[in-house]
């Protein structure tokens, strides 16, 4: 199974000598190169030895750089616990180098043997102590459910389908434990069937077999998690089908050295841990470029013309269209798509809005880039036009050049690497982690009318005089509403990825939101904002803290689309409103400056705050509440939803 | 002319061990190589059987002695797969 990022790369060097270049870069000094061919290595060797290299020189650099690693190198730190019922050491590295490629710094902690029931339900546990980003619980269903896994043969039914319930029981306890000492995600493996069951066919003839029982459980699970927020289920069932159960094994490590996993997939045990990681650690991407010519096509439309390009239901097109579906899939998701192609606009455009075998059309493009200049000028363009950092760029190109200048010139983007063969495209885009999403809201799906949307709102507001006469025009709403179950995973999304007007940058998961919505002392509100032109959705959140006579304002942010249309005014109005009516005489709120909130450094004093103090990390400001002339806009329409107590 | 099994097998000791591949030689053993305990010698049949595609049974990795070791049974397993 080929991952998008590891893929192998056509490139001068081999894979010795990307080894030797490493440790010289290293050894001059210049780290981030060092760790752009560190990067480089993994992905075109993919394998144990190499993630021992990768994972030695990741420890010498982060002694080098005196543990900034994160500022040098711009990687994200992230703390994984596994706790587990095998051995799961030798997978260790192979995790490490693979966060690595996508740009995360990952420590990890692995359980004992078995005793994560102990280490969930103690509060002083070695698991509590080492303070986990998420938790992976790797339990196999010989421990988990031992009767069902070893003596099924000798159960009655009924004692068969206790000891079933027995065993889901057992996992709501732990998760219940759990979520009373850590706020941190939880991602639970669930069951294996067995591949030989007890009674061979005769098992399957009833939900009641040894097959049945386990996928009752693992439906169980499923219905626990979805009780909790930040808990998930990996599906360990079906990833091991997905290899095929024979391959995946291997009985003589697993009775020698408790090890159930055949060498050769470790690696996709890796990986699918990586499906959680990158979304938990806020490393994905929103918005992916592709290329036309033989990436959404086989064939150059500029010379091959609309009859010679390849695509449609019938073989050799029918790659390209899997991969339409898989593009497709993406922008359900949310994410962007967008074009970057050498071509004629007229020639692509043509093919893009006319060839009756594309999928997709130019409506679910949000931004398009046809003409000859460099791939990297036109990323940097696409970023700024959808108002999102490079960072949040991916890039799928067939042609390596492409793809190698990109990476060069843009090391922040997501390229996603392409072998030979077309029919291998869809796979490695539906692979890439950096793709993945733990939750949906309304607004992710979406995203593609909303940015159409956006297109239209730019071009009416060239045709007014004043930005006054624009607000007017543009009819916009406002609705504020304080947290509830229903818009919990969006305020905890928009934390942990609003860059820019974001005025502390404080990431928050889902259960610390809800275990603050429980304080009487904190509030959170959200504001959803529409216009003549649509719905932006959930695009905003603030979070207060009442202190004494103040109240502090400790999260305020909005997704960039809709700043500088004084939704933001009318968010603090009434930030400075309810603080006022519960009896607060100042509004405080730092400003942290980030590599990414310059859009929000004015925004204290343009509000009539002063300046109270500053120190290395920011700036504090304040505002008498009494003499406040801070009020809402007048041409927004403001609603604010009745004040149910929040979080219950 | 591709690289012999036991320039491979040496390639992948240094990774393994974080040492360099001049000073891994046939010889090289538990004895000589201080990281060389018992989860290491695991992850080196984990690398063999991943690079190789051989798969190594408990008796074949008791007797991976030294680097020179592990380089014959990795090509006897391989002439037995031919």
């Amino acid at each position: 199974m080929s991952n998008s990022i590891s893929n192998s790369t056509p490139a001068e060097h081999n894979p010795s000598n990307l080894r030797a270049e490493v440790d010289k870069l290293i050894a001059e000094g210049a780290f981030d190169l060092s760790a752009r061919r560190l990067a480089e290595l993994w992905r075109r060797d993919p394998a144990s030895g190499t993630a021992s290299f990768v994972t030695s020189r990741l420890e010498e650099l982060r002694e080098k750089t005196r543990d900034k690693l994160g500022n040098t190198l711009a990687l994200t730190k992230f703390k994984l616990a596994i706790l587990r019922s095998f051995t799961v050491e030798p997978i260790v590295p192979l995790l490490r180098a693979e966060a690595f490629a996508y740009g995360i710094d990952l420590e990890v902690h692995v359980g004992d043997f078995n005793t994560f029931v102990q280490d969930m339900l103690d509060s002083q546990s070695t698991l509590y102590r080492f303070a986990p980003n998420a938790v992976v619980l790797a339990v196999r269903a010989d421990q988990a459910a031992p009767e069902l896994w070893r003596d099924f043969a000798d159960l009655a039914p009924e004692v068969a389908q206790q000891a079933a319930e027995r065993v889901v029981r057992g996992y709501e306890q732990w998760i219940g434990a759990f979520r009373k000492h850590s706020q941190a995600a939880l991602i639970i493996h669930s069951l294996e069937r067995p591949s030989s069951p007890s009674l061979g066919v005769l098992d399957d003839q009833s939900e009641a077999g040894q097959s049945g029982l386990i996928r009752q459980i693992n439906r169980e699970l499923r219905r626990i998690t979805a009780g909790f927020h930040g808990v998930y289920v990996l599906d360990y069932d079906a990833l091991v089908a997905r290899h095929g159960s024979e391959h995946w094994h291997d009985e003589r490590k697993w009775l020698t050295a408790r090890l159930p996993i055949a060498a050769s997939h470790l690696l996709h045990m890796a990986r699918e841990w990586m499906h959680f990681i990158v979304p938990l650690s806020g490393r994905t991407a929103k918005v992916l470029v592709v290329d036309l010519d033989n990436t959404l096509w086989g064939g150059v439309i500029g010379e091959d013309g609309m009859t010679g390009i390849k695509v449609g239901s019938e073989y050799p097109g029918a790659a390209y269209q899997a991969l339409h579906r898989a593009l497709l899939d993406l922008s359900r998701k949310g994410i962007l798509l967008a074009v970057c192609s050498k071509n004629n606009l007229d020639d692509a455009m043509e093919a893009l809005e006319k060839h009756p075998g594309m999928l997709l059309r130019p409506k679910h493009f949000a931004a398009v880039r046809i003409n000859w200049t460099d791939k990297a000028q036109n990323l940097r363009e696409i970023a700024q036009e959808l108002n999102v950092g490079i960072d949040a760029l991916a890039f799928l190109d067939d042609n390596p050049f492409e793809r190698e200048q990109v990476r060069a010139a843009l090391p922040e983007v997501t390229v996603i690497d392409l072998g030979k063969n077309p029919l291998e495209y869809a796979s490695a885009v539906r692979n890439c982690a950096a793709f993945e999403r733990l939750t949906l809201s309304s607004e992710d799906q979406q995203r593609t009318e909303i940015y159409a949307a956006q297109k239209q709102r730019a071009g009416a507001e060239q045709n007014f005089q004043s930005k006054e006469d624009f607000f007017r025009f543009l009819e916009q709403e406002a609705e504020l509403e304080p947290v509830s179950n229903l818009t919990l995973a969006r305020i905890a999304q928009l934390t942990q990825k609003t860059n820019q007007f974001n005025l502390t940058t404080r990431r928050y998961t889902e259960p610390q939101i809800a275990e603050m919505a429980k304080q009487p002392e904190w509030h959170i509100f959200s504001i959803r904002v529409r216009d003549r032109f649509g719905d932006h959705g959930l695009v905003g959140v603030a979070i207060t803290h009442d202190e004494g006579e103040q109240c502090e304002v400790d999260t305020f942010l909005l997704s960039c689309r809709v700043i500088g249309r004084t939704v933001e005014t009318a968010l603090l109005a009434h930030l400075a409103e309810s603080a006022a009516q519960r009896g607060r005489k100042r509004l405080v709120g730092w400003f942290l400056p980030t590599k990414k909130n310059a859009p929000a450094r004015d925004f204290y004093p343009q509000h009539g705050f002063e300046r109270q103090e500053a120190n290395g990390t920011g700036s504090l400001w304040a505002m008498d509440l009494k003499s406040s002339t801070l009020r809402s806009p007048d041409w927004i329409k403001l609603k604010v939803a009745t004040s149910l107590r929040h979080g219950n | 002319m591709p690289a012999s099994t036991l320039e491979q097998v040496r390639n992948i000791a240094s990774d393994i061990f974080g040492i360099p591949v001049e000073k891994i030689t046939a010889e090289s053993s538990p004895e000589t190589i201080e990281n060389w305990d018992s989860m290491q010698h695991l992850n080196l049949v984990l690398a063999m059987e991943e690079k190789f595609g051989v798969q190594l049974d408990p008796e074949d990795i008791e007797q991976m002695k030294n680097i020179g070791a592990v380089a014959a049974l990795v090509e006897k397993l391989q002439s037995a797969a031919r």
